[in-house]
């Protein structure tokens, strides 16, 4: 080997030495790199692993079912079974709906809405079929599951009110949740999640909703689910107690049917509302599952507003009903008394004003008494006149108008009771001493709602109670209901003497030969009614008609006709339920409203779980009946 | 000296060269595949099927033909050096002129049997082809530019077409490769300094040249954050696995990234990660640490050869070899470009196991035959 070789030799080694000490060089860099990684970075990592892999998922809870006072459900939870079709399982989309379609009905827009969700998501995402299958349907398609490759069926939960439109306007509905309603609470975004939009599920949404439970799935890079690694179960809303009598309310709502109007029945004692009709109604079953255009363009478009809750949301001119107020506040102040008489001629003038008594030939010497038995119109413009709006204004207020009762529900009005002051302020112009005497019959600027109608009967009939009427029974009910007395509320302050006379004057409304709301007695002992009618104008009826004779109701557009009031309590004895009854455009106090509320009252005592013993004090002072006009 | 030529001299009997068969060697390689082995079948979710059995059948057929090639005596790969790059080239041309003719982009010929990757085959042959051309340079036309031109050619045509595949990492092994054999033939250091620098200079007018999909690899390797669901996707992925394993790793078969599908490739180019990622740091380094030992033994065979053609031709595969690994694993961790090179002996690839085997089988045939010595024509001297 010569020198040249060995030089060559010696290049050679050294160069690859130099290449050996870069490659470990590099290596060390790999080495480094994995440590920096793996060790000064590995918790981030492995969190960031967790991350990817893990995937929480929201178990909705179960919707409070509610009951009546009773126990009965009146809003529950159904089964709901949906047919899914998850796409990568199926070979054939369009063969395995052709199957389908021949078990259950599937409709061409159905049909439509499936092909496009296939192609929006990835192939092991379900998509739902259809919903709310019967029993009979599910049994069709199981039956035949190995025909339909990527059919499966899935068990969730809808709302379910077994009394259907009948308790509409209480309960309300749940409906899908809107843009607006996003809080933020992942709950809402669940796909199918519902949230109350009215009545009671709105009020109580939030305790009845309940907490979801949370599920931790594995998935894999594209979401399919590998498994479950662990599971919160959620909690239940809470079931809520209502104060209503389920078979009440639906017979409430069932006599009233097809007129426009309400039903309010409640406790004089304790303010629970046993019913609270409103019809017409909407059937709150249909809003659940996602409402039909026809059926929302049917109810918005109805001139009788199936949509509001009258009970509670309708403000109108109380009429006579408003004279027990009247008579309260003149009593109170001194300017009556049970003996002080009126001269009813048929009419009263004001300046060069007529104001008219509904009957045309005048009622002769009126008392207070007998001015609300015959609801005597001149006797109440005279007092009206003597007592003055403002302390009328004030009489109103204590028995529960012109503002919110505060009942436990949303969508309440608080009606208007005009003063001197208001007008002042809202019409900028003074007081006229005629829109008193309007006052004094319960029409112009007066409005209420029959729930507040409800609740002057009930202070009335109560001995004074400053009652507040509710609807959902909460613990402290539970605890009170053996000892009665000691849940009525502070006194409003009135004599005695004062309210047993307009009570007096209630009481021959319906038990008087000559009380308007006669014909409707209560003739069975021990169950007898006191009540007073109401029929209040909604247009203005001029000199020229009156002197040719006012226009008969039935003669008149339904939108122009009176409306018909009644408000009332039972048994006069031991007085336990108060009443209000308003059909719009109803025509007569005493004829649509009266027979209305007697039957419902009737139907409340019948089902009073408590006996009472027939009545002896009030009851007996009105036997003595007289002919009259 | 002359006992010692006499020696150099003798032909071996299949016995003689069984008994200087590098075994160490041999045992260092199957003791790599048999990571990648369990690697692949725990990609699978603990199953020999789709990946781990065959692998273990190509490796065993890799065996068999590393031990043909080691003991096949060198001086007749000598002698068809040329014309196996010859071949090689042929078959690159080959390749590229179905995918002009309109069978769309391909980079393997069908055999029927196995699918013949003609790059696999170019890294052996242009290392065996240079190691032969250096052969004959003596460090004193190793200067001269026209004797340094026909290995330049050598290397850049096969990296030319190679590129136009497209396959960015086979270019680019090729050329390290190359620049290697360059480096080790003893061509000066100023050179080297001359070409880096031009190729950077070229970096702007190759960048124009690179594919759509190519330029988005490079810049998001530069910031792969940037695009956590694009582009960026696989080495972050490819980071998170690694980095979730931590020390001593989740496990065997525990991996939650390779196993859910998170990464992507995971039985070829991305295998590192389940190793890393079931077997931590631990597993990783001592992954590197077998490589790092297979490479010394190939540069310890290569020094101790006794002609120049076995020491590039060991030193030229052993650094093949090396470039594998680090390009491999250096863009698994982020260093480096996503370029598309498996980890040699682990990933699944059935010509790769081969042609790296090969590689070794002619490693070994320069041990077996280290005291050969050659003249300029590759004939034995006396």
């Amino acid at each position: 080997m010569d020198n040249r070789d060995q030089d060559r030799i010696r290049d050679f080694s050294r160069r690859t030495l130099l290449m050996g000490a870069g490659q470990v060089g590099l290596f060390g860099a790999l080495a480094a790199r994995l440590y920096h990684l793996q060790v000064i970075h590995g918790q981030r990592y492995t969190t960031l692993a967790e991350e990817n892999r893990i995937n929480l998922r929201l178990l909705p809870p179960s919707r409070g079912r509610i009951f009546d006072r009773f126990g009965t459900l009146i809003a529950t939870n159904q089964l709901n079974y949906r047919v899914l079709f998850t796409a990568e399982v199926s070979p054939d989309l369009g063969r395995t709906l052709d199957r389908l379609a021949q078990l259950i009905p599937l409709s061409e827009g159905d049909r439509a809405r499936i092909l496009r969700e296939v192609k929006q998501r990835s192939g092991f995402v379900p998509i739902t079929v259809r919903e709310f299958l019967s029993w009979d349907e599910v049994a069709r398609i199981e039956v035949n599951s190995l025909l339909l490759p990527g059919i499966s069926i899935e068990v969730g939960e809808r709302r379910d009110y077994p009394l259907g439109s009948d308790a509409a306007h209480v309960l309300g509905y749940v409906a899908a949740v809107s843009p607006q309603d996003l809080t933020g609470d992942p709950l809402l975004e669940l796909p199918g999640f519902r949230i109350g939009k009215s009545g009671i599920e709105r009020q109580f949404d939030l305790p009845m909703r309940g907490r979801a439970g949370a599920s931790q799935l594995e998935v894999n890079s594209v979401g399919r689910v590998i498994r479950e690694l662990e599971r919160r179960e959620g909690q239940p809303g809470r079931e809520l107690v209502l104060t209503v009598d389920a078979e009440l309310q639906r017979f409430a709502a069932k006599r009233l049917g097809e007129d426009s109007g309400a039903v309010v029945v409640i406790d004089v004692a304790k303010g629970e509302i046993l019913a609270l009709a409103s019809q017409p109604a909407f059937e709150p079953n249909s809003f659940v599952s996602g409402i039909e255009a026809s059926y929302w363009r049917e109810l918005t478009r109805n001139e009788r507003k199936p949509l509001n809750n009258k009970a509670i949301g309708g403000e109108f001119a109380p009429g006579s009903t408003f004279k027990m107020v009247v008579a309260m506040a003149a009593l109170e102040a001194g300017i009556i008394d049970p003996d002080t008489t009126f001269f009813c001629k048929g009419k009263v003038t004001l300046g060069d004003a007529e104001f008219n008594c509904w009957r045309k030939g005048g009622h002769g010497p009126v008392s207070v008494v007998r001015g609300l038995r015959e609801s005597c119109d001149v006797f109440f413009y005279v007092t009206a006149k003597r007592v003055g709006v403002d302390r009328i204004a004030e009489m109103a207020r204590r028995l529960g108008f012109g503002d919110r009762v505060g009942i436990d529900m949303p969508g309440e009005r608080p009606g208007l009771i005009p003063t001197m002051a208001w007008k002042k302020a809202t019409q900028k112009e003074s007081w006229a001493l005629g829109e008193t005497l309007i006052a004094g019959i319960g029409q112009g600027y007066i409005t209420v709602t029959p729930l507040q109608l409800a609740v002057m009967a009930a202070r009335l009939a109560n001995g004074g109670h400053a009652i507040v009427p509710h609807i959902c029974r909460d613990q402290a009910d539970e605890r009170t209901l053996k000892d009665r007395e000691a849940v009525l509320p502070p006194k409003i302050g009135f004599t005695e003497k004062n309210l047993a006379v307009v009570l007096q004057g209630m009481a021959e409304v319906m038990q008087h030969r000559s009380g308007t709301a006669y014909r409707s007695r209560i003739a069975e002992v021990g169950k007898e009614m006191a009540g007073k009618t109401g029929t209040s104008q909604v247009r203005r009826i001029t000199r020229s008609e009156r002197a040719t004779g006012v226009i008969a109701n039935d003669k008149l557009e339904w939108h122009l006709r009176d409306h018909a009031v009644f408000v009332g309590f039972a048994p006069i004895a031991a007085p336990r339920y108060a009443i209000a009854v308003l059909v719009e455009h109803g025509g007569g106090g005493s004829t649509t409203a009266a027979p209305i509320a007697k039957d419902v009252m009737l139907k409340c005592l019948e089902r009073d779980p408590i006996a009472h013993a027939p009545s002896a004090a009030l009851a007996t002072t009105t036997s003595t009946p007289r002919t009259e006009g | 000296m002359s006992g010692l030529a006499k020696f150099a001299q003798r032909e071996f009997g299949i016995g003689e060269k069984l008994w200087h068969f590098s075994w160490g060697l041999l045992v260092l390689l199957t003791l790599i595949a048999a990571v990648g082995i369990a690697l692949l079948y725990s990609a699978a979710d603990g199953s020999i099927t789709p990946w781990a059995a065959r692998q273990a059948a190509r490796f065993v057929v890799g065996v068999l033909l590393l031990g043909i090639i080691a003991l096949v005596d060198p001086r007749f790969w000598f002698r068809w050096a040329y014309v196996g790059y010859g071949g090689a080239l042929g078959l690159l041309v080959l390749v590229e002129l179905m995918g002009a003719i309109g069978m769309g982009a391909q980079r393997w010929i069908d055999l029927g049997i196995i699918q013949l990757q003609p790059s696999e085959i170019m890294k052996v042959a242009v290392v065996v082809a240079l190691a032969r051309y250096f052969h004959g340079v003596t460090p004193e036309t190793a200067g001269n530019p026209f004797i340094l031109t026909p290995p330049l050619l050598m290397v850049l045509m096969p990296v030319a077409l190679v590129a136009k595949q497209p396959d960015l990492g086979t270019a680019v092994v090729l050329l390290a490769a190359g620049g290697a054999i360059f480096f080790l033939g003893g061509v000066r250091l100023w050179m080297f300094g001359v070409v880096i620098g031009a190729g950077a200079a070229a970096v702007p007018m190759v960048w124009g040249l690179l594919h759509d999909y190519q330029r988005r690899r490079v810049l998001t390797f530069l910031d792969p954050e940037s695009d956590p669901l694009g582009a960026g996707y696989h080495t972050l992925q490819a980071k998170i696995a690694l980095g979730s394993g931590g020390i001593s790793g989740k496990g065997f078969l525990m991996g939650t990234q390779s196993h859910l599908n998170f990464i992507p490739e995971k039985q070829t180019d991305f295998i590192f990660t389940i190793l890393a990622e079931e077997f931590g740091l631990i597993g990783s380094l001592t992954l590197l640490g077998l490589y790092l030992l297979v490479i010394a033994y190939g540069m310890v065979i290569a020094l101790r050869s006794r002609n120049q053609f076995g020491r590039l031709l060991g030193l030229g595969l052993v650094t093949t070899f090396f470039l594998y690994v680090f390009i491999n694993v250096g863009m698994v961790m982020g260093l480096l470009p996503i370029v598309g090179v498996p980890l040699p002996l682990i990933s699944y690839g059935g010509t790769s196991m081969l042609t790296i085997l090969a590689g070794f089988g002619l490693i070994i045939g320069v041990s077996i035959n280290r005291n050969l010595i050659l003249n300029k024509q590759g004939e034995t001297v006396g």
